[in-house]
């Protein structure tokens, strides 16, 4: 029932600007209907931007967008989905609190009211595409898979003939991302179209029919996949410069640094547990790796070993045990702390970037002289890290909601490797920068590594985890349930042993 | 620390505007009500006379004491909505001592202002450690304390007040700890309390609290973002404590210009609702010391001036609340749509002067 | 084995916190409820914990609070704190007494109505529009409410017959009427004073007797608004922007619209308990709220956000407050050991989760008897703070229960879904 060559969606000379950055510039793309559809980039390129114009949540500054052909102006996601157009967030756009019906039903009661024949409709196409959800659950009660099942499915039950996927399986483990790409072959069959956000090649590799790359804001070229590798696709998105994190010899010692055993720590809400009898050693100059899809206790694993949970076991920094110091305690025997979330956790948005420096080193030299700031010397030692961490900023007085995320990052890690500290513990610490920041952030740890620092990485980027670890532990629903040689393993044995299919020796 | 004119003027503009709108809406009630409007704001714009001068002073220096209190707490996103009750209570407990004259003279007037401070810390801690163990948030809970202050101070001032009186009040300050005065206003009949300058001490504490201490440090960490003050090693609960504690002694200082300059004692008649009114002046203010002292004066100056609008022009005083009221209410928007201007104004700034130098080294590549 | 057995409590104490308030266990709990009380009056002799009398009061003291709290919910419910509620609720009296001494009680409750939703609207525009901090707009607006009523009563009321700047001239209140048959039954029951079952007739003679119109108004807003923000699209959709307003707006709803409505409901409801209080007391008077708004926000967190839960809370709240006037002294003080057993029983329950909070309440339950033994009646300034203290001792006990819509009292700007 698809006519391949008629075009679905183009979107032509695509712009738009936010203060700060310019997030689409002359972006084309061009979807041909009944196809998959991929558009690649890296994080901050503007695909998710791109996708947002597309479904109305915000408006383009310049440019036009067709639909079947014809072209059309999106006020709100309203006139989108009006079109046919449904879009699923790479974060979930779920209320927790309300039913899988209600949550499906919200802004469409129209269809099929929000009572029984709503119900009806649900199952239907629950089963039609196998996606076993119960209408009446609490969404908070759903594991991830299915919290993503009902968002294709709000999609769906509006009628929509496109659909957005953006990052769809960052989430997911790779059995789980087999199930999606079944699900979207499903979607492909019934004349449907996909629009498929990602930045895992191959992923896009095996799915998609037709990739748009863009960099920086400006669509490269669209490719054939069938024609195209994985490193060709790699080499466009970036440019042409490839960054490898890999490590070279190992500078590991034998004495322990941060010494773990049994940690566990039950949630307070729920009775779940969230982290079981996690032990480990890191020795100074290591850096160990965990790998684990998000979401089985990493998040919560850092916090225990920061201080900021409560949870049961030891934690020992050298001979020294820590379990009961607080969080302040903690940072002031050299425990440095990258976060996953920044915005939540590393930075004060609203404050210069001096006062930022002395965010979580606020009771140590050089920034404190008794009860009171030093801020002389806070104002000094972040001239030295915005000088020697290549932080962009007209002054430090800027505040930290200005800059660019790599540039916040770099602040953050620059702030964290000062005041020698004995252990990192560093989340994430390359999530969402640009290429020339993450290469920075590498060569950071890994100089600091060199130099004996004891290194905490957790991390979702693959290759980033087997490129700069020692070793690597696995982690899977609040366990450590293997590790695996870096030296050795390919990202697609982790990527296994991380869904607990089986622990390569 | 660099100056940035524009940020400053917008800073400026925001406050006044909202005052300029408010005069505005207040323009429409008055006429809308009948009432002579060009009438009421000659009434209010008079040069006050010299005695006038004296009682905004006093009246701004309490005021002050009042809004630091509630701008503690604002500064963590902590709302203290009960500086009300605390400073009665504290006043009360601070005038009972007094009047039992336990200490000779002045020493009496300083033991005094501790168990003020005290009082009015630990009635305050109530609030936030209800906060802390319990969950219970500290909006309604010292609003709850404010009407339990109330009632304790009446059955108190019952049990201490001269039997067969019907003056009920606690007894009068012995002389020798009364306090003149100062008489700073040329020909004015009346004194500056000489405890204003408790309200200038306070404003230098805080400002050094705030801005100059780890302490403070912290505190304003925890309102800009909780999240990241907890992973930075902030105590979140004990903050919570201590700057209640901070807030309630500061309210506790409250009363002390008028128990030890005018009234003497603690009565029925003594000032009542300077709490709430701190709120507003400290919103005003933008929880800055200096702002705070400004819109001290200004909502001070205002209700001394609207005392003869009834006499004057016929209206009554009550339309200087509405005035206030809306002061404060378009004072916080204005803000809310500079601090927007100015987040985006200076991402603007930065990327452009990024951009520059971006360009320059895309060119070689 | 001691783990198992926490286990299993823990496992309990979640299943507890589900139960559903299905008939048989509000019926139930209610039952058990009066039988505490026939007990109680049984043992301290104070009769007035349960006559029909102290039921009428608390439902007159209980349904200002109740509308109040309903205001609350439904702004909550859309994800807008509204501290606000006590200068709607003045708007509201003034509106009452002001059209309501022109020309009836009934025109009085539409200008409550109104001037609620107004001062609602102005609280809607700074939070929804502008973006500012719920708690520092509904301050103002408490100022700006308290002003602006203080100012027009004496413009309005100055002059006129019975009237002042701080007081209207009388309003015609509403006339009541009784429950044909059920009023009467019950009454003679109550009197023949039957341990639990004239109890029980007096509560029920109490709900029946002497209402009103606007009584009946009232608690069928409960039921009303249950129903619409449970059972019908508009609601669902205000529920929604409450707790994922990012969530409501990718799928095209409109949150600013509906936050909006929500909040100038909320300002009409807060409206409305300002005209009960009038039509009550038959004049608006300066102070009249007394802070009722604010004890409504407290009994609808207490009712944990629900119309159900504030019912509860409300009556309870317009129980210690009912007691309090009518013979005050005697009744709180019986109250005491009631309140005693509670803190036994609460104790108990927490005893092997938490021991230190366990023996806190046991401690204060001691206290409590002790007070209760040493003394004969309160002093009248301490049983003004009935409803006060009763609120703290709530949320103290229930707060880390509760569950508040999940995006309640956060900003949310336009555009910022995904």
């Amino acid at each position: 029932m698809s006519e391949p060559d008629l075009i679905a969606v183009r979107l032509t000379d695509i712009g738009k600007r936010f203060p700060g950055v310019i997030a689409n510039d002359q972006v084309n793309v061009t979807v041909r209907r009944g196809t998959v559809h991929a558009v690649v980039g890296e994080n901050g390129a503007g695909k998710s931007t791109l996708m947002k114009i597309l479904y109305g949540v915000q408006k383009p500054d310049s440019g036009t967008i067709e639909v079947d052909g014809q072209e059309m102006s999106f006020h709100s996601p309203s006139d989108a989905i009006a079109a046919g157009i449904g879009m699923v967030f790479q974060h979930f756009m779920l209320a927790d609190n309300l039913t899988v019906l209600e949550n499906v039903v919200l802004g469409a009661e129209k269809l099929y009211g929000s009572g029984d024949r709503a119900r009806t409709r649900i199952r239907e196409l629950s089963s039609a595409y196998g996606f076993d959800v119960d209408p009446d659950r609490l969404v908070e009660d759903l594991g991830v898979g299915d919290r993503q099942r009902v968002e294709i499915l709000k999609v769906l039950y509006r009628g929509a003939r496109t659909i957005i996927l953006d990052e769809p399986t960052a989430v997911l483990v790779p059995q789980e991302v087999d199930e999606l790409f079944e699900n979207l072959r499903g979607l492909k069959a019934e004349g449907l179209t996909v629009l498929f956000i990602s930045h895992k090649l191959d992923e896009v590799l095996a799915v998609a029919d037709d990739v748009t790359v863009i960099r920086r804001g400006r669509t490269v070229t669209t490719v054939d996949p069938k024609h195209t590798t994985a490193r060709q696709l790699a080499e466009l998105m970036v440019g042409s410069e490839l960054p490898s994190p890999s490590t070279e010899t190992s500078t590991v010692t034998d004495v322990v640094q941060l010494s773990v055993r049994d940690l566990s720590l039950t949630d307070p809400l729920g009775g779940r547990d969230l982290l079981t009898d996690v032990s480990f050693d890191i020795h100074r100059g290591e850096v160990l790796g965990i790998a684990g899809v998000e979401g089985n206790g990493q998040a919560e694993l850092v916090e225990a070993i920061m201080g900021m949970r409560k949870a049961t076991g030891t934690v020992a920094l050298g001979d020294v045990d820590i379990s009961a110091w607080s969080t302040a305690r903690r940072r002031e025997a050299g425990v440095g702390y990258i976060p996953e979330d920044r915005h939540r956790h590393g930075l004060l948005l609203d404050a210069p970037l001096w006062e930022n420096r002395m965010l979580g080193h606020q009771t140590q030299e050089p920034n404190r002289t008794g009860p009171f700031v030093d801020r002389r010397g806070a104002r000094n030692d972040t001239d030295r890290i915005v000088a020697a961490y290549d932080v962009r900023t007209p002054s430090i007085d800027t505040t930290a909601r200005a800059l660019s995320g790599g540039n916040q990052q770099k602040l953050i890690v620059g702030r964290e490797m000062s005041g020698n500290p004995v252990l990192l513990i560093a989340a994430h610490p390359t999530r969402g920068v640009d290429v020339g920041a993450q290469a920075a952030i590498w060569d950071h740890i890994k100089t600091a590594r060199r130099e004996g620092l004891a290194v905490l990485l957790i991390s979702a980027d693959l290759d980033e985890l087997i490129g700069l670890s020692d070793s690597i532990q696995v982690m899977l629903r609040g366990r450590l349930v293997g590790s695996v040689d870096p030296q050795t393993v390919t990202p697609e044995q982790l990527g296994s042993a991380m869904t607990g299919a089986g622990v390569p020796a | 620390m660099t100056f940035d004119p524009r940020k400053a003027g917008l800073t400026l503009a925001a406050p006044l505007l909202a005052i300029v709108f408010a005069v505005l809406v207040t323009s429409i009630v008055l006429a809308a009500a009948g009432d002579p409007v060009g009438t009421v704001w000659q009434t209010i714009f008079t040069q006050p006379r010299p005695r006038n001068v004296v009682n905004i002073i006093n009246a701004a220096s309490v005021l002050y004491l009042s809004a630091l209190a509630a701008a503690v707490g604002f500064r963590m996103n902590l709302f203290n909505i009960g500086v009300d009750g605390q400073y009665r209570i504290a006043a009360f407990a601070a005038a009972y001592v007094a009047g039992e004259a336990w200490m000779p003279g002045k020493l009496n007037v300083l033991f005094s202002i501790l168990v003020a401070v005290v009082v009015g810390a630990l009635w305050a801690g109530i609030a936030g450690l209800l906060k802390v163990t319990r969950g219970v948030s500290e909006v309604i809970s010292t609003i709850m304390l404010n009407s339990i202050a109330t009632a304790l101070v009446a059955y108190f001032l019952r049990q201490v007040a001269e039997k067969g009186s019907n003056n009920i009040h606690t007894t009068t300050i012995p002389a020798s700890s009364q306090l003149a005065g100062f008489k700073l206003v040329g020909d004015a009949p009346n004194a500056i309390y000489t405890l204003s300058v408790l309200a200038v001490l306070a404003g230098i504490f805080y400002w050094l609290l705030l801005n100059r201490t780890v302490f403070g440090f912290n505190l304003r960490a925890t309102g800009m973002s909780e999240s990241a003050a907890v992973a930075s090693g902030v105590s979140v609960k004990k903050m919570v404590v201590v700057s209640m504690l901070i807030s309630g002694g500061v309210a506790g200082l409250i009363g002390m210009p008028l128990l030890f300059g005018d009234a003497y004692n603690y009565g029925l008649t003594f000032q009542t609702g300077l709490g709430f009114a701190g709120i507003a002046v400290a919103l005003l203010g933008r929880n800055h010391p200096v702002g705070i002292a400004l819109a001290a004066l200004l909502f001070a100056f205002l209700n001394e001036q609207s005392n003869s609008l009834q006499l004057k022009a016929g209206v009554s005083n009550d339309i200087v609340n509405i005035m206030q009221g809306v002061i404060v209410l378009s004072v916080v928007i204005a803000y809310e749509v500079v601090r927007r201007y100015n987040n985006a104004a200076e991402q603007r700034r930065v990327a452009a002067q990024l951009a520059a130098s971006r360009q320059a080294e895309e060119v070689p590549a | 084995m001691s783990s198992t057995v926490e286990g299993a409590l823990e496992k309990a104490a979640t299943t507890v916190r589900k139960v559903r308030p299905t008939w048989p266990v509000v019926l139930l709990a209610l039952a058990g409820v009066i039988l505490l009380l026939a007990l109680l009056r049984v043992i301290t002799g104070a009769d007035d914990v349960a006559s029909s009398g102290t039921v009428r009061a608390a439902i007159r003291a209980a349904l200002p609070i109740g509308l109040a709290g309903l205001g609350g919910l439904w702004a909550e419910r859309s994800g807008v704190v509204n501290i606000g509620l006590e200068g709607m609720m003045i708007m509201g009296t003034f509106g009452a007494g002001w059209a309501g001494y022109q020309w009836g009680m009934w025109a009085g409750v539409a200008f409550a109505l109104l001037f609620g939703a107004l001062a609602g609207g102005v609280h809607a525009i700074a939070t929804v529009g502008f973006g500012v901090d719920h708690i520092v707009s509904g301050v103002a607006i408490n100022v700006i409410a308290l002003g602006a009523a203080q100012y027009l009563a004496g413009l309005a009321f100055t002059g006129h017959p019975g009237g002042g700047p701080t007081q209207s001239p009388q309003v015609t209140p509403m006339s009541t009427f009784d429950v044909p048959g059920v009023a009467d039954a019950a009454h003679s029951i109550a009197e023949k004073n039957w341990f639990f079952v004239s109890d029980l007739a007096g509560i029920v003679n109490g709900l029946t007797s002497r209402l009103t119109v606007l009584t009946l108004i009232g608690v069928l807003l409960f039921v009303l608004t249950w129903w619409v923000l449970w059972r019908t699209t508009f609601g669902l959709r205000v529920r929604s922007v409450g707790e994922s307003p990012a969530a409501a707006e990718s799928l095209g709803v409109s949150v600013y619209r509906y936050k909006y409505i929500a909040v100038i409901i909320s300002g009409a409801l807060a409206g409305l308990a300002g005209a009960y209080l009038v039509q009550d007391s038959t004049v608006y008077r300066e102070g009249q709220t007394g802070g009722r708004g604010y004890i409504g926000l407290a009994a609808m967190i207490f009712g944990n956000w629900r119309p159900g839960g504030l019912a509860a809370g409300s009556g309870l709240f317009g129980y210690t407050d009912a007691l309090r006037l009518r013979s005050g002294g005697e009744s709180v003080h019986a109250l005491l050991l009631l309140l005693a057993v509670l803190l036994v029983v609460f104790g108990l329950a927490l005893f092997r989760k938490n021991r230190r909070q366990a023996l806190v309440s046991a401690g204060a339950a001691v206290l409590l008897v002790v007070l209760f033994l040493v003394t004969d009646e309160i002093a009248g300034d301490f049983t003004g703070m009935t409803p006060y203290l009763t609120t703290l001792l709530v949320l103290a006990l229930f707060s880390q229960r509760l569950r508040m819509p999940k995006a309640d009292g956060q900003v949310y700007r336009k555009g910022s879904a995904g």
